[in-house]
């Protein structure tokens, strides 16, 4: 676990992508089975355990550390798992945090006597100094049974409590297998116990790694396409190689090593409907880009919001069809829609959008929203937000890859494929017509007119494939792009800064900011979103130090700054849509904010009112019926 | 009836003031007198009237500010009573940086310690601190949080010896404070058996001669000439924390970026300065050496100058020992004492 621990420690410093590959093939070829395979699973996100929830994690250091001290301490650091790393307290440590109280006086160190001078002369000095003042009658004289006092004082708060996992003899470190294996077997009040006794085990960095780990919170600047990228490289072979057997693996992925080390066979993939990697595209960030392109090479199509999936169909060994709904990072997400899954009625697989469709309108990213994230599938939900694919790629059919073939020769079996199912779950993404890349721009502006109709507010913009470009996994430069719609916009004032987590935790870079609107007391300004992205490295400095220079009020991590008709930060907010929001005052919650521009010059009095977003919230709102039936979505 | 600890010394715009010695203690504006703890700029300014401080500290302010720092000096030695206007004070080692100093100031039996900056951790370049039993004592609080447990310096240089092992090709460039920590850092290589010349940014060079003159064997230490930075493979290079990122850093061949700082210990303040090879070398108490040394002086009541004092505060009510927070403005960052690397580079040297 600490090998473990500390390539993820040196992954977490080291920026430059070679170099990280670099620390991963050393580990992955100097680390034995199953240890690496364990390993791999966990930055693939591969495991699967109960894992630890944060209150879990502050309970244990609770009885351990002053629960105010690590408040302030989490609150500073940023982190909850490098926190409790930082602050568990080692076997020997005195635990200065800890929370059992002590009576004044017992167990300090006698005045003058704990100390060795620097020099003799020096100290001789400050004693006589010392000497010339009179006793202090408070202070406990000096005694021979202090170290008994000290024994006895915090550290006495654990001995008679006897603290869960704390062994004798010092309990052994653990390997990443024996963590994974016991988080996978061990009864959900059995945890804490383990947690802990490991947290004992382990050096800081170690304690660390178990965290992110156990909190399922493992991101250390590593892509699971990285990771497999390495596991490849141990025998030459390619990323989507690795891709290409993965979804039939499972950890700690001892054949998987075997094969690219030369010493066994390619594992065949007995998922007979297996995940492909998905083809991803570039942005065009705007119209001139398109200049060197030339039209008559692509095909145009809309861009769906919604979720991107891939439809899998297959017989397994006694001939029953297996139906696999894949999210764009490979996960299994077919529970979530049995609706779906059961219209997979063929051998093969479907790119396409997940979308919700009431008698045959795509209905909005909203609506959609209420079948995400649910933890029950109900007949109901499965009623009111029937989910659909909207198909715009075939990868395989019939047992044949297709993915080498040209998207103008796909295209042609995909509509074929979808003819033949006829499952009205499933239908195609039909192509926009266009000559001239104007076409497309007026086709982008107004979706309605070009074709889409009823549909256009489930539009987010436009992609366009290169017509003779081949299936290819991840997001090669230059066949596929995407041309997002506009965003909306409006300027709204700061009015709270909070610190950020992780590399960004000294910095002010969450802004809350708010909205115009006629009050009780006159004109105010309403929170109506948060964001903490869309500014430079260098923007986010300003930005900082503006908070620090304009605070009104402090709770915690939170600053209240200067905001009002004549003080005040106007910033540009960028974002995709807006939904109605219990949480926020106005009522109103944005998707996606990001600051788009930072408008030093612009007076907070003519920020703009909550009165525009409640205009772009009826727009989308509309289709969010039946409203009657709905309850409200937590 | 006994004076209280507010009539030996209050808060003024200016910082901590002695209204019956007539003086204040490391003042962040020009003052007609002004005791010194140590020489870090945010702690000893120039412009003052009269400067009592210890004779290293008076040299250090002289090489920074030139001979003219101030109208008058008066030399400190450590352990002598003086009298100063109505209370007497005397100075004690407070194991910082090179002549740091605490300042006890006493009067009808009560005693008052203003330790300024201090560590307990051994120093090869300072005098270690020394505990000076007290009634009112006030402390820093830099790295007052429990999450701040320095590691052993030996194994933090020999981090970079060991980077230097693996990367014989690679320039390794250290961040540190050009007043103390810098010295520190060539003090403990040559510890570990450093023996090769340790390169020095122009920044670091008029502080190291005199750690030098002071009687610190820092062992060869040129000063980087621009011309030669591309064929310093495998050498150490110690610059300001401000030069890590910079251009002139660049230049050296395939830097391995290196900073020396308390501050290393917090993952994120590493990558946010783009540190690739964190050193934990603080030249401020740790959290067990704040609770410590509050314990040590066996003050009833502490009161915490800068930097996170909300959780001393907190540890010393826990312990029954009365505790406020100064918001000493100017010392640190902002106020909100939160020297963090990165956030201004002026007040870099005093935050680590």
């Amino acid at each position: 676990m600490n090998d473990f621990a500390h390539l993820l420690d040196r992954l977490a410093y080291e920026p430059r992508r070679n170099a990280k590959l670099r620390l991963l093939q050393d580990f992955f070829a100097g680390t034995p089975d199953p240890e690496r395979g364990w390993a791999l699973a966990a930055m693939t996100g591969g495991l699967t355990f109960r894992e630890a929830k944060p209150a879990l994690i502050r309970a244990l250091v609770e009885e351990r550390v002053d629960p105010v001290l690590f408040s302030l301490s989490h609150n500073y650091v940023g982190d909850l798992a490098e926190t409790t790393a930082l602050i568990w307290p080692g076997p020997d440590e005195s635990p200065d945090a800890s929370p059992s109280p002590r009576t004044r006086g017992e167990g300090r160190a006698p005045l003058g006597g704990s100390e060795t001078s620097g020099s003799g002369g020096e100290g001789a000095s400050k004693d006589k100094a010392h000497s010339e003042s009179p006793p202090h009658p408070r202070l406990p004289p000096r005694s021979a049974d202090d170290e008994v006092g000290t024994a006895l004082s915090p550290q006495a708060g654990r001995g008679e409590t006897p603290a869960i996992g704390h062994n004798n003899p010092p309990p052994s470190v653990p390997t990443l297998a024996e963590v994974v294996e016991t988080l996978a077997t061990t009864p959900k009040r059995a945890l804490p116990q383990h947690l802990a006794r490991w947290l004992d085990a382990l050096d800081e960095t170690g304690r660390w790694a178990l965290l992110k780990l156990v909190t399922g919170n493992l991101r250390v600047g590593v892509s699971a396409r990285l990771a497999k990228t390495a596991v490849g490289a141990l025998g030459g072979h390619e990323a989507d190689a690795v891709e290409e057997v993965w979804h039939g693996l499972k950890p700690p992925y001892t054949e998987l090593f075997a094969w690219v080390e030369g010493r066994g066979e390619r594992p065949e993939s007995r998922n007979p409907a297996p995940f492909r990697p998905p083809m991803l595209s570039h942005p065009v960030e705007e119209f001139e880009d398109l200049d060197k392109l030339d039209p008559e090479a692509f095909s145009a199509e809309w861009k769906w919001d919604g979720i991107r999936v891939q439809l899998a169909g297959g017989r397994d060994n006694q001939g029953r069809q297996v139906q696999k709904i894949y999210s764009r990072t490979g996960e299994d997400i077919s529970d979530a829609f049995p609706d779906l899954a059961e219209a997979i009625t063929f051998e093969g697989a479907i790119d396409g959008e997940l979308l919700i469709l009431r008698e045959g309108r795509v209905q909005s990213f909203n609506v959609l929203q209420q079948r995400l994230n649910r933890k029950a599938v109900t007949g109901k939900l499965l009623d009111e937000f029937p989910a659909h694919v909207r198909a715009y790629d075939v990868l395989s059919a019939e047992g044949e890859d297709l993915r080498g073939l040209p998207f103008a020769e796909r295209r042609p079996r995909l509509e074929a494929l979808v003819r033949r199912l006829d499952h009205a779950r499933i239908d195609l993404s039909p192509l926009v017509p266009f000559t001239t890349w104007d076409d497309v721009a007026a086709a982008r502006a107004d979706p309605a007119s070009a074709g889409a109709g009823a549909d256009a507010d489930a539009i987010e913009g436009v992609m366009l494939k290169r017509l003779n470009s081949a299936y290819l996994p991840g997001r090669p430069k230059g066949p596929w792009w995407k041309w997002k719609r506009e965003p909306y916009v409006v300027d709204a004032v700061m009015m709270y800064a909070q610190r950020g987590h992780g590399k960004r935790s000294s910095f002010y870079s969450d802004y809350t900011f708010g909205c115009w609107r006629e009050g009780a007391e006159g004109e105010e300004l309403v929170p109506v979103g948060k964001a903490y992205h869309g500014f430079t490295d260098a923007e986010l400095q300003k930005l900082d130090r503006y908070v620090r220079n304009h605070t009104t009020k402090r709770f915690g991590p939170v600053r209240e700054v200067a905001y009002g008709r004549d003080a005040g930060l106007v910033l540009e907010i960028a974002f995709e849509g807006v939904q109605r929001s219990t949480r926020h005052k106005s009522g109103v919650a944005m998707r996606f904010p990001r600051v788009s521009r930072i408008r030093w010059d612009k007076p907070p009095a003519e920020a703009d009112r909550v009165e525009v977003l409640e205009r772009i919230l009826a727009r989308g709102e509309r289709e969010v019926a039946p409203a009657a039936a709905m309850e409200a979505s937590e | 009836m006994s004076q209280r600890a507010s009539d030996l010394l209050t808060l003024t715009r200016e910082g901590l003031y002695c209204p019956l010695g007539r003086f204040h203690v490391d003042p962040t504006r020009p003052v007609e007198r002004a005791l010194i703890t140590h020489g870090h700029a945010d702690h000893a300014r120039a412009g003052h009237g009269t400067v009592l401080a210890t004779p290293e500290t008076l040299r250090i302010m002289a090489v920074r500010y030139g001979e003219e720092f101030c109208r008058a000096r008066q030399e400190a030695r450590l352990g002598e009573r003086m009298r100063v206007g109505d209370v007497t004070v005397f100075f004690a080692p407070a194991g910082h940086v090179l002549g740091s100093a605490q300042i006890a100031i006493e009067r009808d039996g009560q005693r008052i310690v203003v330790s300024g900056d201090y560590k307990r951790a051994p120093d090869p370049t300072c005098l270690p601190f020394e505990v000076v039993p007290c009634d009112v004592f006030i402390t820093e609080a830099t790295f007052g949080l429990p999450v701040f447990r320095h590691p052993d310096t030996r194994g933090e240089v020999r981090k970079l010896i060991e980077s230097v092992t693996l990367f014989p090709e690679r320039a390794h460039i250290v961040g540190a404070y050009a007043l103390g920590k810098a010295q520190r850092v060539m003090a403990l290589l040559r510890e570990e058996g450093w023996d090769r010349p340790i390169h020095l940014h122009g920044a670091m060079e008029k502080l190291t001669e005199l750690y030098k003159r002071e009687g610190v064997p820092l062992g060869e230490t040129p000063k980087v000439v621009a011309a030669d930075r591309k064929d310093l493979h495998g050498a150490i290079v110690l610059c300001p924390p401000s030069s890590i990122q910079d251009l002139w850093s660049r230049k050296f061949p395939d830097p391995v970026t290196a900073f020396a700082s308390g501050w290393m210990r917090v993952r994120a303040r590493a990558r946010q300065k783009g540190v690739e090879l964190p050193l934990v070398i603080s030249d401020h108490s740790d959290w067990p050496d704040l609770c410590r040394t509050i314990r040590d002086t066996g003050a009833e009541e502490v009161w915490v100058t800068h930097g996170q004092e909300d959780a001393l505060v907190h540890w010393c009510g826990t312990q029954g020992i009365r505790a406020k927070p100064l918001h000493l403005l100017g010392y640190g960052d902002d106020g909100e004492a939160e020297p963090d690397p990165g956030h201004d580079p002026k007040m870099e040297e005093a935050s680590a």
